[in-house]
């Protein structure tokens, strides 16, 4: 559909570019850019069949048991719920910050996707302190004659900490794309007499589905790889399954059949999501240049509107940080080396955005633009790197990188490896939904008159999806921030960094000391964001 | 838009922090790995570092993760020494053969119930395991004299766990062996038909009982004065199980020295000095473990070592977690 879209414009291109007719098929050096990266990005899949041709009949056998299946329906059942409500309060989040005369809303914005940052164990500690059984509000309730609360554990604490801690997945994506769209659009809507809601289903939100789904896939595989959030709320999740048989019965193999099976559901998921956003064309086709949407007025849903960003911001955001707050006031003097931990946490997690953002560019063409069914599959491959739970990977990469680049062996390179292969998804579908709000048009033009294909991409398609990108590797910085199993296992020996600082103080039961460096992450993240936001808005 | 020179530049400032730490190296340098936290064992290889003036390149993690990672590296693992918290991750690098034997002079100086029978490993510490609960909920006398009490129905729901938790799952591999299969079996379902509560860890466990979610719990007996150090006002307190009870164990944080290794005498001197009074007398004071060597009491406030009769059991035998996994999973105690 792409092609015929592309040959149909053949004739006019050949008129503007004084004949010199390019063929209208992908730039090889982009594909074999974007085939290196995802090949880089799979050593973990590859480590995992190894293993699992070891486990044999036994590990299938371990699969099939009725508890294991049960714990993973269990998951399904937590990811469904996390996802679809992730979704509603990010679209209506993004919409809210992007388009609408909301007070504050910068301020807003950056609060409400600071969860992101948020270790889901520590969001989950702090839920449990002031929701828990003898938590703050049950102490404040208690003089009421309120003796007890209902579970904070299980399914819904499980649930409500991971929606807490994904909706800016869908949030980010999908306020790049309300921020893109083309407002001529929506008038011709109400222009052809639509109504709002009308136009909100028939125009504006199917031009969201590509941001949309790349949220709620990245919602997804974030609750299917938690392992923090549901061992606190004490859900059994498949993770933890998976878990055990890494560290405590050793049985790598076990461990590897039951990531594989996180992996084809994770293939599954993809497969859904580019179904969801298959092809939509979510750029301006007319002539002249979009103009700023104007903002709605909300009127007295102000009120509201506030209420719910300040429930968002209060529960993802301020409790938490309360919480870290009067840990760290407990703790008194902080320790030292906490300056050069948030040095290393930064350099590294602003190394991975920086490689990940670059690495993410050329397989995000490739999803849109290969005119291959194979090309388009290649992209979404790089997803199973994210489902997987970091231990996985990271042990994926001590196998490679000590038994074949033992000179690699934990250093700095290896590090942002192993983030990117986790975060690389976060990347690709923000930029992928921005690539489609692009008109090709655009891109053939400059190859008409004399680009070459990469040139195409960085001086015309980068800039142009530059909202995207950012926000991409914006996703990718938070995430590598807080991500410990890979820290721990690859990062130089002795390179701290402020999430090793948080797990060394809580498995010391010293959760006064996790305190301080929690909410550098949480300051340091929220410049971060900030910056980002001001260059994409920009 | 893409000023790529200044990219560039971002970045390669963003790598110097690495650069600098791995240029710094040394002749005698040693690699440790430790499932044991820096708090915990830090200071102890500063000072092994000042008195002998070897380097000492520390990696922490989990001990679970940590076992892994050396089993993944296999022939090209830096490491020399692992320190691990419990004899179960001990127990699996030795049957993977990845420990190198130990000379007398060092396992002589550890009772032999604290000591791998092939001298693979050494016990450094002792961690025994105690029923913590809360004095507020539950009088000193009224508590179990058995671990196998806790069935009762007196106790439905008022138990906490930790089936996920390493000490935990080494604790059941000892009723398992103690018990019999059977014996162990019963115990777990009649746990988990009493509704024990199931915590993550045992820090949570204490933690709960302090509380009053629960009045008691399962536990290993230093979290309590560790807690206690920062809150003196700790609702809760230790009980050992007595005579013998399958509940008394005593299980031990150690050390091996990996096959791999290219400094052996080196790693070997490394434990020795673990063994040594002024390590083992850190043990007693800082961590309130029970020190295994070198003579060196246990805190005051601890019940001395002697005193707590443990049950008759191999600790080298507790590596065995498959089988103690696949229990916890049949009698539903894990998902």
């Amino acid at each position: 559909m792409q092609l015929n879209h592309l040959t149909a414009y053949a004739p006019r291109l050949l008129i503007h570019a004084g004949m010199r007719c390019p063929a209208p098929r992908l730039p090889s050096p982009l594909a074999l850019a974007a085939g290196a990266v995802v090949a880089a990005v799979l050593l973990p899949l590859v480590y995992l069949v190894l293993r699992a041709l070891g486990a044999g009949a036994d590990g299938l056998a371990y699969l099939l048991h009725p508890r294991t299946l049960a714990v993973l329906v269990n998951s399904a059942a937590l990811t469904a719920a996390v996802v679809l409500a992730a979704a509603v309060i990010g679209a209506l989040f993004a919409w809210l910050t992007a388009r609408t005369d909301l007070p504050l809303r910068r301020l807003w914005l950056v609060a409400g996707l600071l969860p992101l940052v948020i270790p889901s164990y520590v969001g989950a500690i702090t839920l449990i302190a002031v929701l828990g059984p003898r938590g703050l509000v049950q102490q404040a309730l208690a003089p009421l004659g309120v003796t007890e609360l209902p579970s904070i554990y299980g399914f819904w604490g499980a649930w409500l900490s991971l929606t807490l801690f994904t909706f800016p997945y869908v949030a980010l994506p999908v306020r790049a794309a309300l921020l893109k769209m083309d407002p001529a659009l929506e008038e011709c809507g109400h222009s052809m007499g639509l109504g709002r809601r009308a136009v909100f289903w028939r125009v504006t939100l199917p031009q969201l589905r590509p941001a949309l789904a790349a949220g709620m896939l990245l919602a997804a595989l974030y609750t299917l790889s938690d392992f923090g959030a549901v061992a606190l709320m004490r859900f059994d999740a498949f993770t933890r399954v998976i878990y055990i048989q890494y560290t405590s019965s050793f049985d790598r193999s076990r461990a590897a059949v039951l990531a594989l099976a996180l992996v084809v559901i994770t293939l599954a998921l993809v497969l859904l999501e580019r179904r969801a956003s298959a092809l939509t064309r979510n750029y301006r086709a007319g002539t002249g240049a979009q103009r700023l949407p104007r903002p709605v007025a909300l009127g007295r849903w102000t009120v509201p509107a506030l209420a719910f960003c300040a429930a968002l911001v209060g529960l993802g955001l301020a409790l938490p940080v309360v919480v870290l707050a009067m840990w760290a006031l407990q703790a008194g003097a902080p320790g030292a080396g906490l300056g050069l931990a948030l040095v290393n946490t930064v350099s590294a997690s602003g190394l991975t955005a920086g490689a990940v953002g670059l690495a993410a560019l050329p397989v995000a063409v490739l999803a849109v633009r290969s005119p291959s069914r194979l090309g388009r599959a290649l992209s979404g491959l790089p997803y199973i790197g994210n489902v997987l739970p970091g231990l996985v990977v990271a042990l994926a990469l001590v196998f490679f990188a000590a038994s074949y680049f033992p000179a690699l062996y934990q250093t700095l390179p290896v590090l942002v490896l192993g983030y990117a292969t986790r975060f690389l998804p976060l990347s690709i579908g923000s930029t992928r939904s921005a690539l489609t709000q692009i008109n090709p048009r655009l891109e053939e033009a400059g190859r008409s008159l004399g680009c070459r294909p990469w040139a195409v991409t960085a001086r015309i398609t980068a800039p142009l999806a530059r909202g995207g990108i950012l926000a991409g590797m914006a996703l990718v910085f938070l995430s590598a921030m807080k991500e410990l199993p890979t820290t721990l296992l690859l990062a130089p020996t002795g390179y701290k960094t402020l999430a090793t600082d948080i797990w060394t103080a809580s498995a010391e039961a010293r959760l006064a000391q996790v305190g301080l460096p929690g909410l550098l992450l949480v300051a340091a993240s929220a410049l971060g964001l900030f910056i980002v936001l001001r260059q994409s808005d920009r | 838009m893409l000023k790529f020179h200044r990219i560039v530049l971002l970045l390669a400032l963003l790598a110097l922090p690495a650069l600098a730490l791995s240029a710094q190296d040394s002749a005698e340098t040693l690699v440790v790995y430790s499932g044991r936290t820096e708090g915990l064992i830090g200071p102890l290889l500063e000072r092994f570092t000042a008195e002998t003036g070897v380097r000492i390149e520390v990696r922490y993690g989990g001990t679970a993760e940590m076992a892994a990672t050396i089993l993944e590296e296999g022939a090209n693992s830096p490491a020399d020494v692992f320190i691990a918290q419990d004899a179960g991750a001990l127990g699996a690098l030795a049957q993977a053969g990845r420990l190198r034997a130990l000379p007398p002079d060092i396992l002589e100086r550890v009772e032999p119930r604290f000591v791998s029978p092939a001298g693979l490993w050494v016990g450094v510490s002792g961690r025994a395991r105690v029923l913590v609960y809360n004095p507020e909920l539950v009088a000193a006398d009224a508590l179990p004299a058995s671990i196998l009490d806790l069935t009762a129905p007196e106790w439905a729901g008022r138990v906490g766990w930790a089936p996920t938790n390493g000490s935990f799952q080494s604790h059941v591999t000892a009723l398992r062996l103690l018990l019999g299969e059977d014996g162990a079996r019963a115990w777990l379902e009649g746990m988990v038909a009493n509704g024990a509560v199931p915590y993550e860890n045992n820090r949570a466990i204490v933690q709960a009982v302090a509380d009053g979610e629960v009045p008691v719990g399962l536990v290993n007996h230093y979290y309590l004065y560790a807690m206690r150090a920062s809150n003196p006002d700790l609702r809760a307190a230790n009980y050992y199980f007595p005579g013998g009870d399958p509940g008394a164990l005593i299980n031990i944080a150690g050390a091996g020295v990996l096959d791999t290794s290219k400094r052996p005498g080196l790693a070997q001197r490394f434990i020795l000095y673990l063994l040594g009074a002024g390590a083992q007398t850190y043990f007693a004071e800082q961590t309130f473990e029970y020190p295994l060597a070198a003579g060196v009491a246990a805190s005051p406030e601890l019940l001395p070592l002697a005193s707590i009769e443990t049950p008759d059991i191999d600790l080298s035998d507790l590596s065995d977690l498959q089988t103690t996994l696949d229990l916890l999973r049949e009698t539903g105690a894990l998902p």
